[in-house]
């Protein structure tokens, strides 16, 4: 097979991964409980089959990524864990997903959605200013006051790790903002409504170096307070913030362990094929 | 052949494209502006307070102006609107966002088909729908009118902005947990609101210079029209009737009542390219 990437030491993912996890086996009660459990999921595109029979644990308070090539499903499973996949027409689910103990499905797909929470490949942010912005998903619900939600406001562009730069124009076009800026809006958004999952599809791919830093920092600070699954092309990214890696190839799943074991000690060669970068 | 610069056959055909193109620029704007000048030359003379103050004055008597005509235009426009956009409005909306294949296409087909109904024959049909059994002509039957003409370019101009608010925008909503209509009203028509006004600025302007269907349904006055029951002068007819008149004063009263409704329409699309900068500058940061 020849080799389209710059071939990467599994030693540097796992310098990588050790430069910033404590390595400690985790006592009983330390483990984490499953937050989504999938099992049998196949999905379709019409008649394209995108999954094939998915089985796996998140758990919970834990960065998980999915890594695999273009095309292999990762993003399809992301967006099928908050149902944003039953917007596109012509698309049909197999098979069962639990979030925590509750049958995904049985729950109002609008309540679902500001559980787990989404951030997008590209900025998003709303035409409105950057305080309506974060403030829209508390407005929808009509049970906050004004005091309320603007406490909750910057508590979310606190925990987003962007009050500091936008304290003085909360009330300014969010456009107006960096691309850095705006991704961080995105993630202080759905932060705002206290989820307990957030799913990030490729967050960082439309961004500079530092902007990438300041929200792999932020994944950090943020997996104490839900649980965070990312999808991610860049294997180091993966390494530096992820708990948990799953490998998907061609809309199966491949392979999901601990980072660790992942980037030591890969159980399948596919796996270690494609984060050496040894993969056609 | 030079490395550095293109081959002159290449500049060669720049170069023809580029005046071939200013050529057309200029001769389309000096159509406008051709029109402008020839209406002001002739109408100048008609042009005066009494032009916007007055009533029209019996031929041979001087003073006389066409103020019913005026504010008729801007009453019939006001009608008109309250119907042709609220249906376009939500028209679009629909297409935009709910529309399925067939009932889109269905709508879109009888959209574009009422677009292409003759002016005149829409100034029948509303003669025969409103002004026969009301048994006179009036305001309410030219705005009906103008307004059903505005339908089609309103629906369709609302869908075309909608449709340009990108899908991410859209998910950012759902992701959020809002449901399909509070995503439609609270971030994709505010995201197009300066494109859907812009659309609507157009499509009054349109319907202003129509004047076959007024003949039918507002017909005309010599006085003013109160309420919104009877006939009523309007800019375009007054043109009509002014230039098909064997007096000269008319006649320059017809040019000058072309110059101010040209002037008006030129007004309203300037104000909407204004809007849409203003719109674009929102969005775009």
């Amino acid at each position: 097979m020849k080799t389209l990437m710059k071939p990467i030491d599994l030693d540097q993912l796992t310098k990588a991964h050790e430069s910033r996890f404590v390595d400690v086996e985790p006592t009983e009660e330390q483990l984490p409980w499953p937050q989504f459990t999938v099992a049998g999921l196949n999905f379709y595109y019409g008649s394209h089959q995108a999954l094939k029979n998915i089985n796996l644990i998140v758990p919970n308070k834990r960065v998980t990524a999915f890594i695999g090539p273009s095309g292999c499903g990762k993003t399809t499973l992301l967006r099928t864990l908050n149902r944003m996949n039953e917007t596109i027409p012509g698309t049909r689910v197999e098979g069962s997903i639990r979030l925590v103990d509750r049958d995904l499905f049985s729950i109002p797909v609008t309540t679902l959605r500001r559980v787990v929470g989404m951030v997008f490949q590209k900025p998003t942010p709303f035409p409105k200013s950057i305080f309506e912005n974060v403030a829209y998903g508390l407005k929808l619900e009509h049970r906050f006051s004004r005091t309320e939600i603007a406490e909750k406001v910057e508590q979310s562009l606190r925990r987003a790790a962007l009050w500091d730069e936008v304290k003085d124009k909360l009330h300014q076009s969010a456009s107006g903002i960096s691309g850095g800026q705006q991704q961080r809006l995105c993630i202080a958004r759905a932060l705002a409504v206290d989820p307990e999952v957030l799913l990030m599809d490729e967050p960082c791919s439309a961004l500079d170096p530092i902007s990438t830093a300041k929200i792999e920092d932020l994944l950090f600070e943020l997996k104490n307070i839900c649980t965070i699954i990312i999808v991610t092309h860049n294997m180091l990214q993966a390494a530096r913030v992820a708990d948990y890696v799953g490998f998907f190839l061609n809309g199966e799943l491949i392979e999901l362990n601990r980072a660790k074991q992942i980037f030591q000690n890969p159980e399948k060669q596919q796996t270690q094929d494609y984060i050496t970068g040894r993969f056609g | 052949m030079s490395k550095k610069y293109p081959s002159f056959s290449r500049r060669f055909k720049n170069y023809l494209m580029f005046t071939l193109t200013g050529i057309c620029t200029l001769l389309v704007v000096s159509v406008l502006f051709t029109i402008l000048a020839y209406l002001l030359w002739h109408g100048a003379h008609a042009l005066n307070l009494n032009f916007f103050t007055k009533l029209p004055a019996p031929v041979g008597q001087a003073g006389g102006g066409v103020v019913n005509a005026i504010i008729g235009t801007l009453k019939l426009l006001v009608f008109a609107s309250l119907i042709g956009v609220p249906i376009g409005l939500i028209g679009g909306i629909y297409l935009s966002e709910f529309a399925g294949g067939w009932s889109g296409f269905a709508v879109r087909y009888t959209t574009d088909l009422l677009n292409g109904v003759p002016s005149v024959v829409m100034g029948i049909f509303v003669y025969t729908l409103v002004v026969l059994p009301m048994h006179h002509f009036s305001t309410f039957a030219g705005g009906v009118a103008l307004g059903i003409m505005m339908i089609p370019i309103a629906l369709r101009s609302t869908e075309d902005f909608l449709r340009a608010v990108p899908r991410s925008l859209r998910e950012g909503g759902l992701a959020l947990g809002a449901s399909k209509s509070e995503t439609i009203f609270t971030i994709v028509i505010p995201a197009a609101i300066y494109g859907i006004l812009t659309g609507v600025m157009l499509d009054i302007a349109r319907v202003a210079g129509e004047t076959a269907p007024l003949l039918f349904t507002a017909f005309g006055n010599q006085f003013d029209s109160p309420g919104w029951l009877q006939p009523t002068s309007s800019l375009p007819v007054v043109i009509y009737n002014y230039a098909i008149s064997p007096y000269d004063e008319w006649h320059q009263q017809a040019w000058a009542a072309g110059f101010v409704l040209l002037s008006g329409l030129l007004a309203i699309s300037i104000l909407a390219r204004v809007v849409l900068a203003r719109g674009g500058k929102v969005s775009h940061g």
